[in-house]
Parts: C-alpha cells; structure tokens; sequence
C-alpha cells in the first residue's frame, strides 16, 4: 500500500466519520433526554436523499403525505389527550400547531415540485419536509410510552425502524440515488484530489458542532436540555418540561439525519434501507462514548470511519463484519473500566 | 377445569394438523420452530428484563454448522448439533460475561452488532456457500429411520417444543428460577439472598441462545437447504415483535405470537403486494404500527387478555414435608457482631465516622438516630451493599468487610429494605420462598427436569411456616402486590427469617404500620429473640423501641452519640439534644 493509496483511503474515512459523529451525536443526545434508543435515526438519512431525488425528477415526495398523516395521528391523540384532562380551551390552539406547519408544508411542495427550482431550494425543501417528522414521531410513537422502561422503549424504536423502512420501499422503491453535488469543484492538494463535496461535508460538521457546543454551553435552552439529558426528574422539579425537550431532541435527529443524508447522496448510492446501516455506524460511536460523552463518541466515529475505509481496502467483502465485530472489544474495554454495577431503573 | 381443556384442545389441534393439506402442516412446522426461539426469548426479555436481537443469529449458528459439518465432513447430525450447542454456549457466555455488567441495554445494542455481523459472515465466507448457501444436507436420521417424511418432522419439531415449554416451566418454578423472576426488581434483593445476578442473567442468556440454537438446527435439517436470509437482524427482530404481541410475560405468550406473527405474515404477504401493486416486505409496515400500539395500549400482549379471562390456577396446598434443616444458633450472650471503627467517607463527606458497637446473640439493639445520622449508610456497610472506606466489621469469627452481599448471607445474615423489594406479581409465598435460597442447593438442570420436587416442598412448608408465625397465613396465595404497604414490610421479615439467620438486620420495619401493627410486630420480635435469634434494627419510632430492644446505639452526624439501656438513653442529655432540638 503506497502513500498515495493511504491517503485516499483516510480522506474517505474522513468523510464518513464526519457524518458517523453527527449521527452519533444526535443519538447521544436523543437517549440522554428521553432514554429512547433511536435505532431508527439511520432512516432519515435514506428519507433526505431520496426526497430531494423525487424533488429533481419533479414528483411529489412520499414523505410528504407521511409527514401529513403523522400530523393527522398526532391531532387526534393531541385532542383526545386534551379532552380526557378536561383541558378544551386548549384545543384551537395545540391542533393548530399541530396541522398547520405540515399543511403549509405540503401545499408549499406541491406548488414547488413542477417548477424545476434551483438546488439550493430544494435542498430546503427537503429539510421543511423531513425534519419534522422527528417530533412527529416523537409525539406518536413515543410520548405515550414516557414512563416505560429503556427496553421496552427500544422494542418501539425497532418497531418505528421497520415502519419507515417498510414506508421508504412504498415511497420511493426499490431504486437506489445518488443525488447533485452542492459543488462540483475540485481540488488538488498535493497529488491528491479533493471534491468541492466532501469539504462540503467537512464544514457543515465542523459548523453543526459550532454550533451544538454553543447552543449547548452558552444558551439557557441548551442548558435546559443538558439538564434533562443529566437528571430527567430534577429537571422537572425546576420546570423544564421533558415532553418539550423530547420534541427539541427529536427534531435535531430528525434534522442530523436529514442532513447527512443530503451530505452524501452525491458520494454514495443510497436505498430505502442504506440509512439504517448508516446509523448503526453512528451507533458504534455513540456506544464508545458509553452512550453519554460527546467528545468520546466523536472519536469513535474517526474509529469507524478509519477501520471501515481501511478494511474496505484489505479485505472488502468484510467491512461491515470489521465494523460490527469492533463493537466487541469495545464494550469488553468499558465493561472493565465501569467500576461499579449499575442497576436497572 | 377450563385451563386443562384449553390444553386438551391445544394438543389436540396440534396433532390434528397434519390432516390438512401440507400447506397447513409447513406453517405449523414453522410456528413450531419460532415459538423454541420465542420461549427463550420470553424468559430473556419478560422474566428478566434483558433482550436480545441475535436470536436469529443464534439459529444461524446451529443451522450452518451442522450444514457445514454434516455436508463438507459427513458428520453425524447428532454430533453437530453437540458442537453447535458448546458454540452457541461459548458465544453467549462472552457476549453476556462482557455486557450484564453495564446497564440493561447493553445487551440488546451488543446482539444488534453481533446480528449483523455474523448476516454479513454467512454471505461472504465461500466455505459458507456465500448468498446461496448451502444444499443437499442430510436428513436426521432416528433409530435408523431417515426423518424425510414432513408430517413426522413435524411432530419432531412440536416434541421439541413443548419439552422446551416443559422444562422453561419447571426452571421458573424453581429456586433458581424464583430469583431470575425477581430480578427486575434490580439484583440487590435477590443477592441479599445469597445469589448472584450477574450469574443468573448469564444463564439465562445462554439458555435462550441454546433453545434458539436447536431450533436453528431443526431448521436446516427440515429445508435441507440454507442461506443467510433468515438469520438476519430483520428475523432477530421479528422474534422480539412475536413475544410482544403474543405476550412477553408469559411462556404461553411465545406460542401465540410465534403463531399469530407467522399466521400474519403469510396473509400479508399474499394481499399487501396486490393491493400496492409493487413487490416488497411491506407487513413490516404492518407489524411496525401493531407493536407501537400494543406497547401504548396492552403491554402484556395478547396472552395478558386470555389470561384475564381464564379462571384463576387453583391453589396449591401446603404439604406435609419433612422440616429444613436450621442453624444451630450460638450461645446466648455471645459476640456476634462487631463493628470496629468503621468510616464510610463520599469524597470529603463523612457519612459514617469511626462507628464502634456490638451485637451479642438473642439480644435485640436499635439503631437510632435523627433523620440522615448515618444510620441506613452504617446497615448497608454491614450488609456488605456499600463498601467501608476504613475499619472492619466481624460477623461471628469471620471479617465481612469488604465480602459481597451474597457472601455475607451466606454467613447467616438476613435483611428488610427500607424500601420494600417484592415482587409484585409472585405470590406472597414465592416471595418468601426467595429467603430460602441458600438452604437448598437444587442447580438448574434437576429444576429443568422436576428433579427438585422434594427439597422445593420443603422450602414451601418453610415459607408458609414463617408466614403464618407473622400472621400472614390468609395472604400466602395472594399477588404480593396487592397487600398494604404495612403487611408487604411483614412480609419482608417473613423472607427474611426464611433465610434461618443468625442475625436480622431490620431497615425501618414499623414504617407505615399501624398502631395495632407496631404492636403484633414487637411481639414477634421479642418471640424471635426468646428464640434465641439476635436483631439489629434501624428505626425513628423511639415510642415502638423503648420497651422491646435491650440495647439502644445512637447516631448523630455519622458519629456514635450514645450507647445504653432504653432508660439510660431516655435519660440522656445529649440525645435529648439532638432529638428535640435541646429544652
């Protein structure tokens, strides 16, 4: 293996792992505040490339009507739940934010579709009609079961998998995409190329961290949310809601997501079920960092990004069994530094 | 009456489907082979509070190593399905011996990544026969007779079955099986007993492995025929959607979702295509929204609703069995416990400072204190729950500091928790019958095959013994659950005493009781001690202690305050200081 051959392959391991921390991140987050093991996270990556795909060949998304009739559950359960606590005055205004947004949404693509606009728009397009399916989804599947333990919280996430996945083959089939570069440059950094896309992806981590340690560190929603993350019941105690929080935390998976997939669509072919692998991948990091540290899951997705672009090259019929298997030794190395037990909730 | 023919008529349509058309008989094969896995999977997941998605993995494991064995080696399939099991054994102590440690979703994440690893081995390996698999293997060959025939592999595969069913009954019934089911109430109760949670969750996670091995197993040597398709994690997960559906807290619930998921999708595979007009698994779809639902609106699935409409298991009586043995219990006014200069510091916080005092046998000393003294810290440092950071603690002739709890109730130790730790869902007698984990030693084997039917009568004599010595005898057959929190706090001493201790250690017993309650319980109490059994007990009700204890120790700030008969300690300045606030 020559220098030359090192260097591609560690560019591409960049470039993944860029978006394996991204997703890992989100994940971390989303478990902090509502314990819900987001296996399901992967799917919004698939949902972002082939939405914008459908959105350049000028036919209306199949998200879009998902993202209809979840609002439509979520209307119904919102009234009955206001109806059973007796809390009808509050009615007008909660389906209101409910429906209004993805009917705006919707009536906004349809009239966007034929018209063959500029990439740029419909990459926001794209991103006003996936990332609200987080929340969505959040309020349907999961805020009924806020009480319910981590398992049985994870049997619904895998549930929520087969559904968009199932969702992703009825939408957009069984076709894989690629989809437009935002930038078709390319540079040459001593013999080696670089696309305009993967500096593309470089920035849009380095400024999504940006602006996560900001948001997280300097304001007082942020904080809130760290507090959640910490101590869901204490937070409660000083009035941080966790439903509000479970919401936010939902929307920046949904919007992660969403956004790696926009990210490498032009790199990779993606399926309706690429995303879910995708995830996991992001997983492995998340369960570096023992599912709570950042900075520690950020490192295990450079881990999974190296070891999956390396092994691609040695031995590439085993990438993913490399991947995968790395989980092993990983949870052996914390199962040997968490010094006490911990017990079940 | 009603559950025996519900039986009756389960068996009998079981062997009543071979008479309809075969296609009838292969989805009943089917069903048969899902619910070995599912029976598995509901011990795993809704005794124990673990899950798994490497179920189909585990299948994939036994089916391909026998395929490999018996068609590149011709070995026997009965010698494979040996090596598969000692694989599937090993496979499953490591990734249990390196998760159970952590939190309870380590588990599941570590199952996913195995899941898929071993999927993509199966397609890439050439030896494996890659995304074709492997034909041609042989068919089991019985006494001679090659089993080839679909009708009696299908009675094989029922055998199989409802052995498993069999013996996963008799486990839960068991003394090893009574502590698994208390296990998701967290390990500390069941290791206060004398057993180990790490180790029963592991045995547990290897017998859910196994069963999903032979079914693996059974599999390949029904098709003949395998590839990686059906080990995938998408199989994995379907096994866990069967057990929520059919209902995970029950063995039973395993056999009625294996059938209803199978049944489902073959339905569904037949209209759903049609109706969309596009090819595809689309009753993921389909089972995705029935799990989330059922998980909102029915968490037991749907055996909880038989269930409810099922008479109640008639109870059984108490039988005559020979008494347990009991510990000969030392000499009256010997030492039996010495704390010596014990201190439990958190960083800078002194939550227990050089604590020094004894309890001798048959005598009852109360620990009292004002609230955050010190008192629960210092009872968890003689349980063996929190480490000390200096000093020692003697229990008889041997130094328990720093022993495992279990280790310590080996010893002769018993205890309540402040908070109570029953099970809700097991009678008030299994509850009691966990106390006597250490007076008998039946390990899982003779439990899978009722071979401990004699010693676990006699530990139901004993439970129902100490029940009825704390006045609960009305109560024995009844959920624990559903008792007052005053009678449950009886019922833990009853467990307590179960376990034939030397010394009781008593957290807050009289919390909660009523005024005629304190009183039966100080008369038990005395009872015990002119037993000659010794009680340390941690209390605020100084009312209930003064005219039971011998002894008092009190505790201010993490220190000994005082020490003394009741009258000394009524009498003296200083505690009347810090109980009142000084007058």
């Amino acid at each position: 293996m020559d220098f030359q051959t090192i260097l591609i392959l560690a560019q591409d391991a960049i470039t993944n792992s860029a978006i394996y921390a991204l997703l890992a991140l989100a994940l971390i987050l989303v478990f902090g505040v509502t314990r819900v093991i987001f296996v399901a996270q992967g799917e919004f990556v698939s949902y972002g490339a082939l939405t914008l795909a459908s959105l350049q060949t000028g036919v209306m998304p199949g998200t879009v009507w998902l993202l209809l009739i979840l609002a439509f559950i979520a209307a119904c359960m919102e009234t009955a739940r206001l109806l059973v606590s007796g809390a009808r005055h509050k009615l007008p205004g909660a389906l209101a934010t409910i429906l209004a947004p993805p009917l705006a949404i919707a009536a906004l693509v349809k009239i966007c579709t034929p018209l063959h606009l500029h990439l740029g728009w419909q990459l926001i397009l794209t991103m006003l009609i996936v990332i609200p399916l987080g929340p969505l989804i959040y309020r349907v599947a999961f805020r009924p079961l806020a009480d319910a333990t981590v398992l049985v919280l994870l049997i619904a996430a895998v549930a929520v998998h087969f559904v968009l996945v199932g969702l992703g083959l009825l939408f957009f089939g069984a076709e894989g995409v690629r989809t437009p570069p935002f930038s078709d440059a390319q540079f040459t950094f001593a013999n080696l190329n670089v696309s305009g896309q993967s500096l593309c992806v470089y920035a849009t981590t380095i400024v999504f961290v940006a602006i996560m340690a900001w948001f997280f560190n300097k304001t007082l929603y942020g904080k809130a949310l760290r507090a959640v993350a910490f101590n869901r019941n204490g937070a409660r105690l000083v009035g941080i809601t966790p439903h509000l929080a479970g919401t936010f935390s939902f929307a920046l998976a949904s919007a992660i997501g969403c956004l790696s997939g926009l990210l490498i669509g032009p790199i990779t072919t993606l399926y309706y079920d690429s995303g879910f692998l995708i995830g996991l991948k992001g997983f492995v990091g998340a369960i570096v960092g023992g599912m709570a540290s950042y900075p520690i899951a950020a490192a295990g997705a450079l881990m999974v990004g190296f070891s999956e672009s390396f092994s691609s090259f040695w031995l590439s019929g085993y990438k993913d069994v490399v991947v995968f298997t790395m989980i092993i030794p990983v949870l052996l190395w914390r199962s040997l530094t968490t010094a006490h037990y911990e017990e079940e909730e | 009456m009603i559950r025996r023919a519900g039986l009756i008529s389960f068996v009998m349509l079981l062997l009543a489907v071979p008479l309809f058309p075969s296609f009838y008989l292969t989805m009943g094969s089917y069903i048969g082979l899902y619910s070995i896995v599912a029976i598995g999977l509901v011990l795993l997941t809704g005794v124990t509070g673990l899950t798994s998605f490497g179920q189909a993995a585990f299948m994939g494991l036994g089916a391909y190593t026998s395929a490999v064995l018996t068609t590149q080696f011709s070995w026997s399939p009965w010698l494979t399905l040996l090596i598969a099991l000692a694989l599937t054994i090993i496979i499953a102590f490591i990734l249990g011996a390196i998760t159970l440690r952590m939190g309870g979703h380590y588990l599941p994440l570590a199952t996913i990544a195995w899941g898929i690893s071993l999927y993509f081995l199966f397609g890439t390996i050439p030896i494996l026969g890659g995304s074709n698999g492997i034909v041609d293997i042989n068919a089991l060959q019985l006494f001679g007779i090659e089993l080839r025939d679909e009708h009696i592999y299908y009675y094989l595969i029922w055998g199989v079955c409802l052995v498993a069913l069999w013996i996963s009954n008799n486990l839960l019934d068991s003394r090893e099986g009574r502590a698994v089911r208390a296990l998701k109430g967290g390990v500390s109760m069941v290791e206060a007993f004398g057993a180990s949670g790490l180790r029963l969750k592991n045995i547990i996670f290897i017998y859910s492995a196994v069963l999903a091995c032979l079914a693996g197993w059974l599999y390949a040597h029904m098709q003949r025929f395998v590839n990686p398709s059906p080990f995938g994690l998408n199989q994995g997960i379907e096994f866990l959607f069967m057990i929520t559906i059919g209902g995970a807290f029950s063995l039973w619930g395993a056999i009625t979702g294996a059938a209803v998921i199978t049944l489902l999708k073959t339905v569904l595979q037949g209209i759903l295509p049609k109706l969309i007009s596009q090819s595809g698994n689309f009753e993921i779809i389909v089972f995705g929204i029935m799990i989330v639902v059922v998980l909102q609106w029915m968490r037991g699935g749907i055996w909880a609703f038989v269930e409810k409409l099922l008479p109640s298991k008639p109870d059984r009586p108490i039988g005559n069995s020979p008494e347990l043995a009991m510990r000969i219990q030392p000499e009256r006014g010997s030492k039996l416990l010495r704390v010596d200069d014990v201190t439990k510091a958190y960083g800078g916080l002194m939550a227990v400072k050089n604590m020094s005092f004894e309890v001798s046998t048959g005598e009852i000393v109360g620990l009292i204190g004002p609230n955050g003294a010190g008192k629960s810290t210092m009872f968890n440092l003689i349980s063996g729950e929190l480490p000390r950071t200096q000093g020692n603690i003697h229990f008889g002739a041997h130094a328990i500091s720093g022993l495992h709890p279990s280790h310590i109730a080996r010893l002769g130790l018993s205890r309540t928790f402040q908070h109570v730790r029953l099970i809700p869902g097991m009678t008030t007698l299994e509850n009691v019958m966990i106390g006597a984990y250490l007076r008998t030693h039946d390990g899982i084997f003779s439990a899978c095959l009722r071979l401990n039917r004699g010693s676990d009568e006699r530990v139901r004599a004993e439970a129902a013994k100490q029940l009825r010595r704390v006045g609960l005898e009305e109560s024995m057959f009844v959920p624990a659950g559903t008792l007052s929190l005053g009678k449950q706090r009886v019922v833990e001493i009853a467990r307590a005493l179960c376990a034939d201790p030397l010394l009781l250690l008593l957290d807050e017993p009289a919390a909660g009781l009523r005024y005629l309650e304190k009183k039966e319980l100080a008369a038990l109490l005395s009872d015990l001690r002119s037993e000659g059994l010794s009680v340390l007990i941690v209390e605020h009700d100084m009312e209930f202690l003064m005219n039971l204890v011998d002894r008092f120790v009190v505790m201010e700030f993490g220190e000994k305050l005082a020490e003394g008969m009741p009258h000394e300690i009524r009498s003296n300045p200083a505690v009347l200081e810090a109980y009142l606030g000084g007058i």
